[in-house]
């Protein structure tokens, strides 16, 4: 099967419209990885110093903030039965208000106590937000907040919901906006149009609850989204739906796999590492250390080592390559947040109770350099860009600053 | 089951010809708005719409409000999106805003109740001490939107007094609260002042209007969640005194059941025992007082389908995924006369202490939420004895994975 591939006309196109590299776009970054080798530099601490800004927010929220050019957007839940969703808009430089777009939720807005209907990371192709929530409303703007189209998902596919909360943030790849609504009633994933939100193509997935998010492989230069849910991953051509490849064996319906280049590491088993192989061949593990098993949070894999938080807070990292156990240490959990990365060798993770650290990854072992207490719950995954770190509370976003 | 789901939504999309715009002013990028469909059918014209009305100044706001009144829930999030824009805009501007319209336009109870909270909240921005001088009038209001502020207020009035110790103070203004009460947090929080401090005996079904008279009929089989699919006899006939094959051959007959419980719980496992893999059917007999335009509210964490006066209403098969008052709301027209009403409740196999419930809890009432009582409504059953498996009751589902 062949896979995507860019047509001459498209990847100008693409080129031209870029975003640029600073950019932190969607849930854990460039591929849906948490790794961004193009941030070169991070905050080193997160402490008052280092504190940018910090801005309120008007509703209850657990989706990343995401960074485009010198715009920071973050969505929010309000209200009694969280049915006002809002849209923000700050400026990066000092968090100033840019603007604000509210809407009514017109899909089902229960969910646990522990999560909100603005669980998912919005997505954005570096020219529009896109916005979903658990309520299944999913909002198309414009950088300057200008409506360019909405989906009331609940209202085409009605059973398409989850009591507990929906949380699967989407992604835009290529010319696609990729989004599963995955649920025990009425599951699917869709491709959604970036310019008119019409769906591209819909895939009917596995009846059953999975808050996992779409990640990015990328093969030879060709980007294939790969779907985890209960029975495994699926790799999809994103403009078409086409099935490219599947693993099967089972995956996690919490944490997320990571990808980094035509490798995914795959919270199944334990943690399995599969190569993605040339057109029509069959995904080839890697290994599988089934001692090794992510909790709630995402892995990370940063150049030759992988990263993984468990339930009980430890933090371990793991050759790529191999699999093979090189350190593991404790450090400040619950976790529901994924932690992220940058190019300075500094891993940045904040915790349920509203603990930051910044774990240096440049010695022989993993080292906590600095630990900060927001005094708040802390659910969601931080962003990076352009040399600082956005964390969203349910009432605030701050900024740290590298460059304080 | 399809058919009925289409027809739900094509309501909800309000597809049907619309009633003709108040105004005439900016009509063709109002029903331009007004023409969005399901799967993104209009989204184009609607941003260019969208763009049309908001390069106005404050002259368009009136309009859009109105236009409400035509509009789905969709349209009503585009010209809520128009509104608020084109207001931010010109009150950051300082330019003149038409608050004494956007005042009449809060007070005409016969305009939509979404567009008449935002216009207060808009015209909060402008004149927030008058509007707040509205909001004791809203006691009554239609809209329970704006309803909410008032019942609020006379809440914290009534826990102001008791504080004082003026008991019968207290007791007047929380009785006023109460039958004005329409959101689920207020009532309660009244409810439990009254009953508490006040010593208070109260009817709460009778309040919500919970149906709290049955005939249920199980178990039928759900070996492997085959029965939600699976038609049995009480699908087919409404006899009373029929019995039935049911799960394993057993003989199954039609039991009266009533339930005290204050929201109205309808507990299989109460008559049946606690069961797995099970099908039960609830049925009752509401009896209008005029034909009139209603919602059947339910709340069931087990795999369920409703029909009404014969015809299947919908359906959903999640479970333990969690439950709460009003988690469906189900338009339907009853008819004067005897309506009636059929619940199936699938059980599942899980074992987790927090899937014991097989139950559901369903009221009558319109849309803002008040009560519809049957002209022959039984009295509230007293309290029986506590129930067996309390804390099983009040187990909650475990927390999902919210930001993976």
């Amino acid at each position: 099967m062949p896979l995507f591939r860019l047509t001459l006309v498209s990847a100008l196109l693409l080129v031209a419209i870029a975003p640029a590299q600073a950019d932190w776009l969607n849930f854990r970054g460039p591929q849906g990885s948490g790794f961004d080798p193009g941030a070169a530099t991070t905050p080193a601490k997160l402490s008052d110093k280092t504190l940018a800004w910090k801005v309120v927010l008007p509703g209850r929220g657990l989706g990343s903030a995401i960074v485009v050019g010198d715009k920071v957007f973050v969505t929010a839940a309000s209200g009694p039965e969280q049915q006002q969703i809002h849209v923000l808009c700050f400026a990066v430089k000092d968090g100033a208000p840019l603007w604000e777009r509210r809407f009514w939720a017109t899909g089902r807005t229960m969910s646990h106590n522990k999560t909100n209907v603005a669980a998912p990371t919005p997505a954005s192709d570096g020219e529009r937000i896109y916005a979903l929530y658990s309520s299944n409303d999913l909002i198309c703007l414009d950088l300057d907040g200008n409506l360019v189209w909405m989906r009331a998902l609940t209202l085409d596919y009605p059973n398409a919901s989850n009591s507990l909360g929906l949380a699967s943030s989407p992604i835009v790849v290529g010319d696609t906006l990729v989004a599963q609504i995955e649920n025990d009633s009425e599951s699917f994933a869709a491709g959604f149009d970036l310019l008119t939100g019409v769906n591209k193509w819909k895939l009917d997935r596995p009846k059953s609850a999975n808050w996992t998010s779409p990640t990015v492989i990328v093969k030879d230069g060709e980007s294939i989204v790969a779907l985890q849910g209960g029975d495994g991953i699926v790799g999809l051509l994103p403009s078409t739906g086409s099935p490219v490849f599947k693993i099967a064996g089972g995956a996690s319906t919490i944490p997320s796999s990571a990808a980094s280049g035509d490798q995914l590491f795959i919270p199944s088993n334990g943690l399995t590492a599969m190569r993605i192989g040339a057109s029509g061949s069959e995904p080839e593990k890697v290994w599988n250390e089934s001692n090794e098993r992510p909790g709630t949070a995402s892995p990370l894999v940063i150049g030759e080592k992988v990263y993984l938080i468990n339930n009980a807070g430890v933090l371990t990292c793991i050759d790529r390559a191999t699999g093979a156990r090189l350190w593991r240490t404790r450090i400040e959990g619950p976790f529901s947040g994924s932690p992220v990365a940058g190019a300075g060798d500094r891993l940045f993770i904040f915790g349920e109770t509203g603990i930051g650290q910044v774990v240096d990854l440049s010695g022989e072992e993993g080292r906590i350099v600095s630990r900060i207490e927001l005094g708040e719950t802390i659910l969601s995954t931080p962003a990076l860009s352009d040399g600082a770190l956005y964390i969203r509370s349910d009432g605030h976003l701050w900024k740290f600053s590298a460059g304080l | 089951m399809k058919a009925t789901i289409a027809l739900l939504a094509a309501a909800l999309f309000l597809i049907l010809p619309a009633p003709p715009l108040r105004s005439a002013e900016w009509s063709g990028a109002l029903e331009q708005i007004l023409k969005v469909g399901p799967e993104g059918a209009g989204n184009a014209e609607a941003a260019k719409a969208w763009g049309e009305l908001t390069a106005h100044g404050s002259e368009v706001i009136l309009p859009v409000l109105e236009a409400m009144e035509t509009a789905g829930p969709i349209a009503r999030n585009w010209m809520r999106s128009a509104v608020e824009t084109v207001f931010e805009r010109e009150l950051a501007a300082k330019a003149a805003l038409p608050a004494d319209r956007i005042k009449a336009f809060v007070l005409d109870r016969k305009n939509e109740p979404n567009a008449r909270r935002l216009a207060f909240d808009l015209y909060g921005k402008v004149s927030p001490e008058e509007a707040k001088s509205l909001i004791p009038g809203m006691i009554d209001d239609p809209s329970a939107p704006l309803r909410r502020d008032a019942v609020a207020q006379l809440l914290t009035e009534g826990q102001a007094q008791l504080g004082a110790g003026e008991k019968e103070k207290s007791l007047a203004t929380l009785d006023r609260a109460l039958d004005a009460a329409r959101d689920i947090d207020q009532i309660d929080a009244v409810a439990k002042l009254l009953r508490e401090k006040l010593e208070q005996k109260l009817d709460l079904p009778k309040h919500f209007g919970f149906l709290m008279h049955w005939q249920l009929i199980a178990p039928f089989d759900n070996t492997d969640r085959k029965g939600f699919d699976t038609v049995y006899p009480p699908e087919t006939e409404i006899n009373l005194s029929s019995a039935y094959e049911g799960k394993e051959g057993k003989s199954v007959t039609w039991q009266e059941y009533a339930t005290s419980d204050d929201y109205g719980k309808v507990d299989f496992n109460t008559p049946f025992s606690p069961l797995k893999q099970v099908t039960g059917y609830a049925y009752a007999e509401f009896t209008a007082g005029e034909a009139r335009e209603a919602e059947i509210r339910l709340g069931c964490k087990n795999a369920w389908k409703i029909w009404f006066n014969g015809e299947l209403l919908f359906g959903r098969d999640e479970y333990h995924r969690g439950q709460r008052i009003d988690q469906y709301s189900l338009p339907v027209a009853l008819k004067e006369g005897k309506n009636t009403i059929l619940v199936k409740a699938c059980q599942n196999e899980q074992e987790q202490d927090w899937t014991v419930q097989w139950e559901f809890q369903m009221r009558v009432c319109d849309s803002t939420g008040t009560a519809i009582l049957a002209t022959d409504r039984k009295p509230t059953p007293e309290k029986a004895a506590p129930a067996r498996r309390p804390a099983a009751a009040a187990t909650p589902a475990p927390a999902p994975a919210p930001a993976q």
